[in-house]
């Protein structure tokens, strides 16, 4: 056996527990991944710092993808824990460029949870694969003691078709590419947080939970040459591009102006003091095309879509904004989850 | 959106650092007070649309900066104690005291919760009587009528398991601390528009004349903050010292009547530890004798504890604007918001915080402006 070391590599004085910033999307949960979780499993692989992994069968390749859901409440404005199971893992597939096909589905469930509660779950997960154009071809059942998890926990992993030849990563991104989305931003984050820590606003925010494989097939049948697609969940836009911006060792430049935030959730971040830009999203995605295509590109999303920066090469792994008042600044990846401040 | 909108408007914003730029015709030293604006500040650049003459040091205003060591680690022992919620705002979780935070504390197993105010708090005292409930009340005079709220009603229902561990703190003393501390370099303030929006600034009047410094009361926009630096400088450069409202959509002279009365009936001046710049005379707010028994620190008997901060940081200086955050050597390499040395590191309004988000580039430096 070659060298073997069963000491944990992040220093026990730094975090001698997990906290729930190890999840949040930012630096502390990309400190587990590549201290401790990465190079154990270390192959070519899983490298690829992606959040599914394109695998070669006999010269035909596939998508394959996993991903945990506890999101607290189950049911929430505009999507439920079964809507989010499906789109989750159906996004994942859909930004490796792969068309998806099939999803496992594990449920967790907490002894007590109404079995009205399952079924509506249940109900929305059908509801959420024909939308997405997947079927659910195999699962399993646990149940733990009552107070040992949220109602339920649901886990779902996917594989998906690629049917061209593109190479989509952060690798591929090129200076003078177009940054695009989706959609405007925010909406899932602030839609959890007004029902959990029950805020009302006189609007209701709905989370932006969808699916997005059929948006990402349409550019990439549009003959779109697609560089890179992310979708912006956990730590939002910000955490998104940073990643990309390190894999692509360029300086990503994004316009605040053009970023279309709607004025409720604006309104509920600037209360809160959050940064929209760190929240998260469960229906947006950021793509990176070359800026000749980027007309064709935008048209080919649909709806929503525009153009909010462009790729740089005059600084490596970079991510700058520039702000409402013309000035640029850094944009980095928060450490942990974003706390509303006290004043 | 209204009232945000047209305070970020571009244009208007280089109209003012134009004016600004034909106005300025030597050095200035300025102070923001509040962390608020620091990073508004640095979050739109406007330091970058300044005159190169004109300095912008950052104040004190960080309730979470300034909060001291011993008190967090009250905290931290307090909310391990069995059958105890213990409450916060946010931002005060992540801050290290000498033993974790109280988010690790969270981790081992204690029932910590954030809450956006401390009548949540009560409420959760009522909802359930069997639990201890502790809110953790920092800040400046912001938080502290909503906090004397807390403890007026909770007297007034009878509230028993509920209490709070007091760490308010004001801002005019510790203006005076800066402006008495040999070598100041501050030679006008921008004044907290919150804080005045509660208090009023007839307090600042008393040490503008005193010590011949400027005030202006100024908001926390882009466009209120280039208007308060024009407003300050333009008293410079005609050589006068008054107190000035650039905040007039929320501030009057006179401030919060109804606001001052509450704070007067729960809480009484005391002198108050400053994290990293010491004990400053008068310049806290503790519960008076009539409402002592929702007193934390004398319920759960951490009265008496003493704590030291790490050699390295140097927060105080920070917070009296003798340092930038990027003159520090532990800046961005030792001293992170994963692994921070000091408050100022952490809260979402501390200066070392906002130049690490804002200003620091891929290899770790802090970009100069």
């Amino acid at each position: 056996m070659s060298e073997f070391t069963f000491s944990c590599p992040i220093p026990i004085s730094d975090y001698p527990q997990v906290l729930l910033a190890h999840g949040s999307g930012g630096k502390l949960m990309h400190h587990l991944l590549e201290k401790l979780i990465l190079p154990t499993f270390a192959n070519p692989i899983s490298a690829s710092g992606h959040d599914g992994v394109t695998l070669t069968f006999d010269g035909s390749r596939l998508a394959f993808t996993t991903d945990s859901f506890v999101v607290k409440p189950l049911f929430f404005p505009g999507g439920d824990i079964g809507a989010l199971a499906v789109n989750g893992t159906v996004n994942d597939l859909a930004m490796c460029g792969a068309r998806p096909r099939y999803l496992s589905l594990s449920f967790i469930l907490e002894e007590g949870l109404p079995m009205e509660t399952l079924w509506r779950v249940v109900q929305s997960i059908r509801a959420a694969a024909e939308a997405a154009d997947v079927q659910i071809v195999t699962g399993d059942t646990k149940v733990v003691d009552r107070g040992k998890g949220d109602g339920m926990f649901i886990n779902t992993a996917g594989i998906g078709v690629i049917e061209h030849s593109l190479i989509i990563a952060p690798h591929m991104v090129r200076e003078g590419d177009a940054i695009l989305i989706n959609g405007d931003l925010g909406r899932h984050g602030m839609a959890i947080m007004a029902v959990r820590e029950g805020l009302t606003f006189e609007t209701t925010i709905e989370s932006d939970c969808a699916p997005l494989a059929a948006p990402v097939l349409r550019l990439i049948e549009a003959g779109v040459e697609v560089h890179c697609l992310r979708d912006m969940t956990r730590g939002g836009m910000a955490s998104s591009l940073v990643e990309i911006a390190k894999g692509a060792g360029l300086h990503l430049h994004i316009d605040e102006a053009r970023l279309p935030i709607r004025d409720d959730v604006r309104a509920a971040c600037e209360i809160l003091g959050l940064d929209p830009l760190y929240v998260a999203n469960e229906g947006r995605f950021v793509a990176f095309v070359p800026q000749a295509q980027a007309e064709k590109a935008l048209a080919a999303i649909g709806e929503g879509a525009v153009q909010v920066g462009v790729v740089r090469a005059d600084a490596k792994g970079k991510v700058t904004a520039q702000s409402g008042i013309g000035v640029s600044r850094v944009v980095d990846m928060l450490s942990g989850e974003q706390l509303p401040r006290i004043c | 959106m209204r009232y945000i909108d047209e305070y970020r408007d571009a244009e208007a914003v280089h109209r003012y650092a134009a004016l600004l730029t034909k106005l300025t015709t030597r050095a200035w030293t300025l102070m923001e007070i509040c962390g608020g604006q620091t990073h508004a500040i640095l979050r739109f650049g406007i330091d970058a649309l300044l005159p190169p003459q004109i300095t912008l040091l950052h104040g004190p205003g960080c309730p979470v900066c300034v909060t001291p060591l011993e008190l967090i680690d009250k905290a931290l022992e307090i909310a391990m104690q069995p059958n105890v919620i213990f409450t916060s705002f946010g931002d005060m979780l992540r801050v290290p005291g000498s033993r974790g935070d109280l988010l690790s504390c969270k981790a081992r197993g204690a029932d910590v919760r954030m809450v956006y105010s401390p009548l949540d708090a009560l409420k959760l005292a009522q909802r359930q009587p069997e639990k201890q409930v502790v809110f953790f009340a920092v800040g400046f005079e912001t938080t502290a009528p909503a906090n004397a709220m807390a403890i007026y009603q909770a007297a007034k229902l009878g509230v028993t398991n509920f209490s709070i561990l007091v760490s308010h703190v004001l801002v005019p003393p510790a203006i005076e601390a800066i402006l008495s501390a040999e070598g100041n370099r501050v030679q006008a303030f921008l004044a907290a528009g919150h804080v005045c929006a509660v208090m009023g600034y007839t307090e600042y009047e008393p040490l503008a004349a005193k010590y011949r410094v400027p005030f202006v009361v100024t908001g926390f926009e882009p466009l209120d903050i280039i208007e308060g630096v024009y407003m300050a400088v333009k008293q410079l450069e005609e050589g006068r010292a008054e107190v000035e409202n650039q905040y007039v959509r929320a501030v009057r002279r006179e401030g919060n009547a109804h606001a001052i009365a509450l704070i007067r009936e729960v809480f009484e001046v005391v002198p108050r530890k400053w994290r990293g710049i010491g004990e400053i005379p008068n310049s806290g707010l503790g519960l008076r004798a009539a409402y002592a028994a929702f007193d934390a620190e004398k319920r759960f008997g951490v009265a008496r504890y003493r704590a030291e901060e790490s050699g390295e940081c140097i927060s105080g200086l920070v917070l009296q604007g003798a340092k930038k955050p990027s003159e520090c050597p532990a800046f961005g390499t030792r001293c992170t918001p994963e692994r921070p040395l000091g408050a100022t590191m952490v809260s979402s309004e501390g200066a070392c915080a906002a130049y690490y988000r804002y200003r620091l580039d891929s290899v770790g430096q802090a970009e100069t402006t």
